[in-house]
């Protein structure tokens, strides 16, 4: 293991950006965020949530797929350039790591998204281990440890020290470049990270949504589940804002929209909600028309649909943006309680 | 086939357009250099697209067999299918495919009798089936071809029913119309009650595609008659946009509509919600 004093830090981020582009929570306008780091950059390593997750990285907000020249009735397509610079994302805390796993099982899948698998390819991933996990968190329901997150490089930021450690060949290439910014850590640092880790998991154990319990999302009850009458409840506060698919690390969908620049049409990509009302809408119909069946479609992907096509793996990790960001106080924590019951329990 | 191939189209040059219906064109698609863009089995789709306008899943109405032109008969409902209607022949069009599941023509279709039923547009994807089968006729036992739509000009492929399929031997077509019209000396009512009338026997295959409610209507009817849902076929509308299975808005229960479907056996459907 390696490490670097806070006060250093710089340092590092200098010595990756010889190479490579690189991301990291950065705090701007009040929030922070994942973005490019810049020299005046205000980095916050020590905030555990940005406001969107690091799914970005791989699968941003809006992405060009390509362009059309089109004049007349003639119509070129010009294809991407598949040119992309290597890139680090940074600071990724174990719950946005466990989703970059849940949408690779969806874009990786045949046939590949080769935009997706671009990114993933060019990307390299140093993870954080959580110190001080919120209320909000639940990772450890979906058998995520904040202390033990999965990437290339993980890292444990304790008492203004970063202890740096390569797990794969990717994380152990990059640190052999920049290793001239380390020192070596010894045992008394191992030490140090190992009670971290100890105090970070004793305060998972105590947080409000520890034991929520997921067993009756088994894979064995789709329909049961489906027809629940406790839905026409559930959903009745939800504004259907879309909010809680903007912030989730784990939700996929997205449209796909021609835009007039002026000089060609660009096709791209973008985010987009189930819970919108124009997501299934058709010329003919919408087979999703009320807020309700839009309300259950998603919590129903997440907890049932996603499982039963992954070997049970649920599509949320716990990160509980929803459950912070959400402006009538409805999120998946209140939909595992309700619908995770049976009704006459 | 990754994605991005699969996502990124191509040319097309339009080279026939026929008015089948006031509403209904059937669009004839070639290659630039001439011959299909790629290949396809019945039942299968693709991605039509004018940049700036929009992108829509059709069904390839045309056979496979079909050697050297694909076809899309396409209903003017929405932003790009009234664009579309607008276009002339040359018009260069963008096209990715071929999408989605066929219907089972080299498995479980064959030897069997088949009775395929189309109402409205709902034809335009079951056509393929019929030309394949008829193509490949010694696979296949009779073929009871049942086709209804609101009114005589509403209609689609008419001539090719009357003056192809009919002559077929094996080939029964029986057309219906939902209303009584002057001139008109064929069957009139709607589409399930028809099916009843022809009381079919249950040891047949079916293929239906039409309108939610004539699905619903002809399945019971096929139903009261013995049939099994396990002998009943059906093709699937809803928004897609990726087609590959990836966007999320053809997801109905565990399956995206656009890869596990749209072709489904109608006990599939049993086990999914009911949001299609």
């Amino acid at each position: 293991m390696l490490k670097i004093s806070m006060e250093n830090i710089d340092k590092l981020y200098a010595a990756i950006k010889e190479s490579r582009d690189l991301f990291l929570p950065i705090e701007s306008a009040g929030q922070v965020q994942f973005a490019e780091y810049t020299d005046d950059a205000v980095v916050r390593l020590d905030v555990l949530k940005t406001v969107k997750s690091a799914k970005d990285a791989f699968f941003p907000q809006s992405e060009d797929l390509m362009e059309f020249k089109v004049c007349g009735k003639e119509i070129d397509v010009i294809p991407p350039s598949g040119d992309m610079k290597e890139f680090v994302i940074m600071g990724v805390k174990a719950c946005d790591a466990k989703s970059f796993e849940i949408l690779d099982r969806v874009y990786l899948k045949e046939p590949i998204d080769s935009y997706y698998a671009l990114r993933r390819e060019k990307g390299l991933v140093v993870v954080q281990a959580c110190g001080r996990p919120e209320e909000s968190c639940f990772c450890n329901v979906f058998g995520i440890d904040a202390t033990a997150p999965v990437g290339d490089v993980v890292t444990y930021l304790v008492d203004g020290t970063l202890y740096w450690d390569a797990q794969t060949e990717k994380g152990k290439e990059l640190t052999e470049k920049i290793a001239s910014v380390f020192d070596n850590a010894d045992a008394n640092d191992d030490a140090k990270v190992e009670a971290s880790k100890a105090e970070t998991k004793a305060i998972m154990e105590k947080l409000p949504f520890a034991n929520l319990d997921l067993s009756r999302f088994n894979g064995e009850n789709m329909m049961e589940i489906f027809k629940d009458e406790r839905w026409n409840e559930l959903y009745k506060a939800c504004l259907g804002c879309g909010t809680c698919t903007f912030v989730c690390p784990t939700c996929q969908c997205y449209d796909i929209k021609d835009y007039d620049t002026g000089h060609g049409i660009k096709r791209f990509r973008c985010w987009d909600s189930c819970m919108y009302s124009d997501f299934t809408m058709m010329a003919h119909g919408n087979n999703r028309n009320s807020q309700m069946e839009r309300f259950r479609q998603r919590f129903m992907h997440k907890l049932v649909y996603y499982p039963s096509n992954n070997e049970g793996i649920y599509s949320c990790v716990g990160c509980g943006r929803c459950v912070n960001k959400c402006p009538i106080s409805m999120n998946i924590v209140k939909v595992i309680k309700t619908m995770g019951v049976t009704d006459n329990e | 086939m990754s994605n991005a191939e699969m996502l990124i189209p191509q040319v097309g040059i339009v080279t026939d357009i026929r008015q089948d219906t006031p509403d209904v064109k059937t669009f004839r698609v070639n290659a630039l250099e001439g011959g299909k863009l790629f290949e396809h089995m019945p039942g299968q789709c693709a991605m039509v697209s004018i940049p700036g306008v929009g992108e829509g899943m059709f069904s390839i109405t045309s056979s496979p067999t079909n050697r050297e032109f694909m076809e899309f008969s396409i209903k003017k409902c929405g932003c790009l299918t009234t664009f579309l209607h607008q276009i002339e022949v040359g018009q260069k069009v963008c096209v990715r495919g071929p999408l989605g599941k066929h219907f089972p023509v080299e498995s479980e279709f064959k030897g069997k009798d088949l009775v395929i039923i189309g109402g409205g547009i709902g034809i335009a994807p079951v056509r393929s089936v019929i030309n394949y089968c008829i193509d490949n006729r010694e696979d296949y036992g009779t073929i009871d071809v049942v086709y209804g739509a609101r009114t005589s000009k509403d209609l689609v492929d008419y001539r090719e029913m009357i003056e192809e399929w009919s002559n077929v031997p094996g080939v029964n077509v029986h057309i219906t119309i939902d209303i009584e019209e002057e001139g008109w000396d064929g069957h009139v009512g709607f589409v399930p009650n028809y099916v009843k009338e022809l009381n079919f026997s249950t040891d047949k295959t079916v293929v239906m595609c039409g309108p939610p409610i004539m699905i619903k209507f002809t399945l019971a009817g096929l139903l009261e008659l013995g049939f099994d849902k396990t002998q009943v076929y059906t093709t699937m509308e809803l928004r897609m946009k990726c087609g590959i299975g990836k966007c999320g808005r053809c997801n109905i229960g565990d399956k995206y509509v656009c890869v596990d479907g749209p072709v489904f056996r109608f006990d599939e459907l049993d086990e999914l919600p009911d949001e299609y």
